[in-house]
């Protein structure tokens, strides 16, 4: 397996700047997602990585080694793709032997490894026929199957599972995920889907508009998003952003909510991050997870991070597994995850306690994170 | 090959366009020799070579050719053809084409027994080798006094261009959003209304590609105009090989190629004009029903 | 919308001139071929008389042979240099529609206006031979044209000509068909661009062999003008094929039957080839 290092990797096609200046460095064994809405560049940066673009500018190394000048085929790296693109007039092993025939591996090697990819992936009884005769997920495991073959340095999987139907969806999820602990291997991997960037990276890089928005891992990305635009991306429901004034009162420091009429909601904070102060008296964005919040029960007591906050129910949604509430906080849509079972109104007042600890703040004009 | 154009200049390339240009020159190679040759006096091809640009520039032979080569036993050059080549194309293109749209409408937006047998039926139609219609077509013309006329001859190639037009018209007709016919319908148009306010008026590209192939095949038809046609009514392909086969005596190489060029002009025009209509008209004439 | 009585009216003219003028002259003429027509059309039956009489000229057989041997070079080469034309172009070259342009305009030609183009070319007296012994190349030799044996090889060169720019078209589509994901696939996985093409592009392209194929064997069986043009059955009768043979026999030689027969052979030939194509072509617009 393989270090990869983006260095400074830029595109442009013609006046069109697609990359700007995307900086990742993966160690081996790593698994890096590649996530953010269509037209981010994520598919263009993968391109670039299989060499199947050039970069208008910038370096990439695998295991120290530029790769930067040479073709695909020298780089000893295996793609998965999003139509699977497997070969229509060859049956699946052939597939499945294609990259091994073009490295001019001997034929005795190449059945015997055929035949334990074929193992692995549960497609021993497939290796006859052709592609027209295979289900989706077929498809799907033989395409990573002619991936494994070379055993490559490095994997890369272009969105494949956005052809797959939902629960086939979650089942592959899992086997994607098996695969890397199985192989160690590194990977890059793209998906507009920020589920399936939680759930399968061990790094997740966001990008957005060609720049790269945040490098962190899922707890990072999820829990201290490096702007607003992260912070909305990822996670569903997701993350509640309001904007609030940030005063000071004997030296605790409160956020005053109130749009329009109203009544506002004011919230003191516990200990927060020094930079914090330099925005007393000036609007911030909190941004607060729906799950962050409970429904204050008369029996309950608030802990030593958590504060009470009253709040209009607007919209009750249950999803069976919990019940998502839409609040009116201050004037502002706020979005909570309670417990399934929970009886509240429409147009009912009530009380919560919000969980400060998970709360983050964000600059009003840059929408970064205030660290 | 799909992804790139390759950047810079190596070897590949410069081998590559230069395959390419050779092919091309030899493809261009007739051409230029007809061209060239008839501009040339008549003992310059005999003692030059026909590649050599002439020495002696005239236009004599296209002058002959035109209006005082020797055609059967009249002298009066390709020009009469070459005006009763336009009047049988005209009219047959014409209503061909409109045959053709009608048809394609009554096939595809109407459904009843025999409707895709009958289509089947034009289509074959195409195929046929029209040597096995000869005789009794001969007959017919015969029969209705259209034999050796220029009218017959309109008859013969709307009759057996109708297959063609079909299925232009057929094809595109069919892949036709179904909810703007059926939005008309329920505004209350009829058979004519469907057609001259919906359909036609969209039908720009299917006729421009009808009309240019329809052109280009009854300009270069042959067996027809030979077979049913006279002196009076030839069309100017069979002029031209009558020009050519069976001039005894001196060969007037440079008459020939002026009369191949002149009527090689009118669809060479359309060609090149045309591009990519002449192109689609190929394709969906190849491609099945 | 259900069908009133308009619109088959309107689609009856077009139905009868196809029923009366292709099919109903096709039985005509088959009917012809078991008379003993002679100048005119005679209507009495005379049961094969006919197609023994056109098999047992010695016309016939090197119209059939002459077929054989033009019909397979005609469509080898053209495929074979249509496909390796639109691989070239398919290389993303600058001026592909110039290109294109060039190897497609012999197809708006009359085939009348090739023969006359290629009979002066190929004649050893002014063109290619003479050429070259004009440019000092004295022993050189071609005249092909003018020698019984090789005269049916210069159809085969104009008509190539003519139509390789059109086998050119319908594979540069194919090749444009593929899924350029298989080829990004296959170059990840090492393939350099003629294994690409070996493995992957060309084994897709079976339809288009089989249109190819289909349309020119059946231009071939109808070649006439071309060949009228070009040598106009010469030198004697060493370029004959079946369509001049039924020419000469029905209007010229006044056997009419004989030529009906052949006529009926060209149509059996064309079916053959044909119709297996049609009916699956329809069966595959009809099962969507």
């Amino acid at each position: 397996m393989a270090t990869l290092d983006l260095i400074n990797v830029q595109k442009s096609f013609g006046q069109t700047k697609i990359l700007h200046d995307i900086s990742i460095s993966l160690a081996d064994g790593e698994f890096l997602v590649l996530v953010g809405p269509s037209g981010c560049g994520k598919s263009t940066l993968m391109n670039i990585i299989a060499g199947l673009e050039e970069p208008s500018g910038g370096e990439l190394q695998l295991d120290g080694r530029d790769i930067t000048p040479l073709p695909p085929a020298d780089r000893n790296i295996s793609m998965v793709f999003q139509s699977y693109a497997l070969y229509p007039n060859m049956t699946v092993a052939k597939n499945i032997e294609f990259p091994l025939a073009m490295r001019k591996v001997e034929k005795s090697k190449r059945a015997e490894r055929v035949k334990s990819v074929a193992k692995l992936l549960q497609i021993e009884h497939l290796l006859e026929r052709k592609p027209r005769q295979l289900s989706g997920g077929q498809r799907q495991r033989v395409a990573i199957g002619r991936a494994l073959a070379r055993e490559p340095r490095l994997y890369l999987f272009d969105e494949p599972l956005s052809n797959l139907d939902a629960q086939l969806r979650l089942d592959m999820r899992t086997e994607i995920k098996k695969l890397h602990q199985r192989l160690g291997a590194t990977i890059v991997y793209v998906t507009h889907d920020q589920i399936e960037a939680m759930t399968l990276a061990t790094r997740i890089a966001v990008m957005k508009g060609g720049v790269l928005q945040q490098l962190g891992t899922p707890y990072e990305v999820y829990n201290r998003p490096a702007n607003t635009f992260v912070a909305g991306f990822m996670g569903s429901p997701r993350m509640n952003l309001v904007k609030a004034r940030l005063t000071q009162e004997s030296s605790r420091l409160a956020l005053n909510i109130q749009t329009g009429k109203r009544p506002p909601v004011r919230i003191d904070l516990p200990d927060m991050p020094s930079a914090m102060s330099a925005y007393i008296g000036t609007e911030v964005i909190a941004g607060l997870r729906a799950e962050a919040v409970n429904l204050a029960r008369p029996d309950m007591v608030a802990g030593p991070t958590e504060r009470a906050v009253d709040a209009r129910v607007e919209v009750i949604e249950p999803t069976g597994a919990d019940t998502l509430v839409v609040l009116d906080l201050g004037g502002n849509e706020f979005t909570v995850r309670l417990e399934p079972d929970v009886s509240l109104k429409p147009g009912q007042d009530a009380r919560f306690f919000v969980d400060l600890a998970k709360l983050v703040c964000f600059d009003a004009k840059t929408e970064k994170l205030i660290a | 090959m799909a992804n790139r154009r390759p950047k810079g200049f190596g070897a590949d390339r410069f081998f590559l366009y230069a395959v390419l240009l050779c092919l091309a020159l030899l493809f261009l190679l007739p051409v230029y020799v007809m061209v060239c040759n008839s501009l040339k006096p008549l003992d310059e091809i005999r003692s030059g070579n026909l590649m050599a640009l002439p020495i002696i520039w005239t236009i004599e032979p296209w002058l002959t050719a035109w209006s005082t080569a020797q055609i059967g036993v009249q002298p009066t050059g390709l020009k009469p053809y070459f005006l009763n080549s336009f009047l049988l194309v005209v009219p047959a293109v014409a209503i061909s084409t409109l045959i053709g749209a009608l048809n394609g409408y009554i096939l595809t937006q109407f459904r009843f027994r025999g409707a895709n047998l009958l289509f089947a039926a034009m289509l074959f139609s195409v195929f046929i080798p029209f040597q096995i219609v000869l005789i009794p077509m001969a007959k017919t013309l015969g029969v209705l006094g259209l034999a050796g006329t220029v009218k017959g001859l309109v008859f013969v190639n709307v009759v057996y261009g109708i297959g063609f037009t079909t299925l232009f018209f057929r094809n595109y007709y069919a892949a036709f959003p179904i909810e703007l016919i059926r939005s008309a319908r329920m505004d209350g148009a009829d058979f004519f209304g469907v057609l001259f306010r919906i359909l036609l008026p969209s039908s720009g590209p299917i006729i421009v590609v009808t009309v240019i192939w329809q052109f280009t095949n009854i300009w270069n038809e042959f067996l027809f105009g030979a077979s049913f046609s006279d002196y009076s009514s030839f069309p100017i392909t069979v002029a031209l090989n009558n020009l050519v086969n069976s001039s005894t005596g001196v060969k007037e190489y440079n008459v020939h190629f002026a009369g191949a060029f002149i009527a090689a002009i009118p669809t060479l025009v359309v060609y090149l004009v045309s591009g990519k209509y002449f192109v689609r008209g190929l394709m969906a004439g190849s491609v099945k029903g | 919308m259900r069908t009133g009585a308009l619109p088959k009216l309107l689609l009856s003219p077009s139905v009868l001139l196809v029923l009366v003028c292709v099919y109903g002259y096709i039985m005509f003429t088959i009917y012809l071929s078991f008379t003993a027509s002679m100048l005119m059309p005679s209507y009495e039956w005379t049961g094969t008389a006919s197609y023994q009489r056109l098999f047992a000229q010695e016309n016939w057989h090197v119209s059939l042979n002459n077929l054989w041997v033009f019909a397979s070079l005609y469509i080898g080469v053209a495929i074979v240099l249509g496909l390796g034309f639109a691989i070239l172009i398919d290389q993303h070259i600058r001026a592909e529609g110039a290109f294109r342009s060039i190897f497609l305009y012999p197809m708006a030609l009359s085939f009348i206006v090739t023969g006359t183009a290629w009979k002066w070319l190929l004649d050893p007296g002014v063109g290619l031979e003479h050429t070259m012994h004009n440019i000092g190349w004295e022993g050189f030799a071609f005249g092909w044209i003018k020698d019984s044996d090789m005269a049916i090889y210069c159809v085969v060169i104009a008509a190539v000509w003519q139509t390789t720019g059109f086998v050119m078209a319908l594979f540069l589509a194919g090749l444009r068909g593929v899924d350029a994901e298989q080829i990004s696939a296959a170059r990840v996985d090492g393939a350099r661009s003629w294994q690409i093409y070996l493995h992957i592009i060309i084994p897709q392209l079976g339809p288009v062999f089989v249109s190819a194929f289909v349309i020119l064997a059946h231009m071939a069986i109808k070649s006439y003008d071309l060949v009228i043009a070009l040598t106009n059955g010469g030198p004697g009768r060493s370029t004959w094929l079946p369509s001049v043979f039924m020419y000469q026999y029905s209007f010229t030689r006044n056997e009419m039957s004989v030529g009906a027969a052949s006529a009926v052979m060209m149509l059996a030939a064309i079916g053959l080839v044909v119709l297996p194509y049609l009916f699956s072509e329809m069966r595959k617009v009809k099962n969507g």
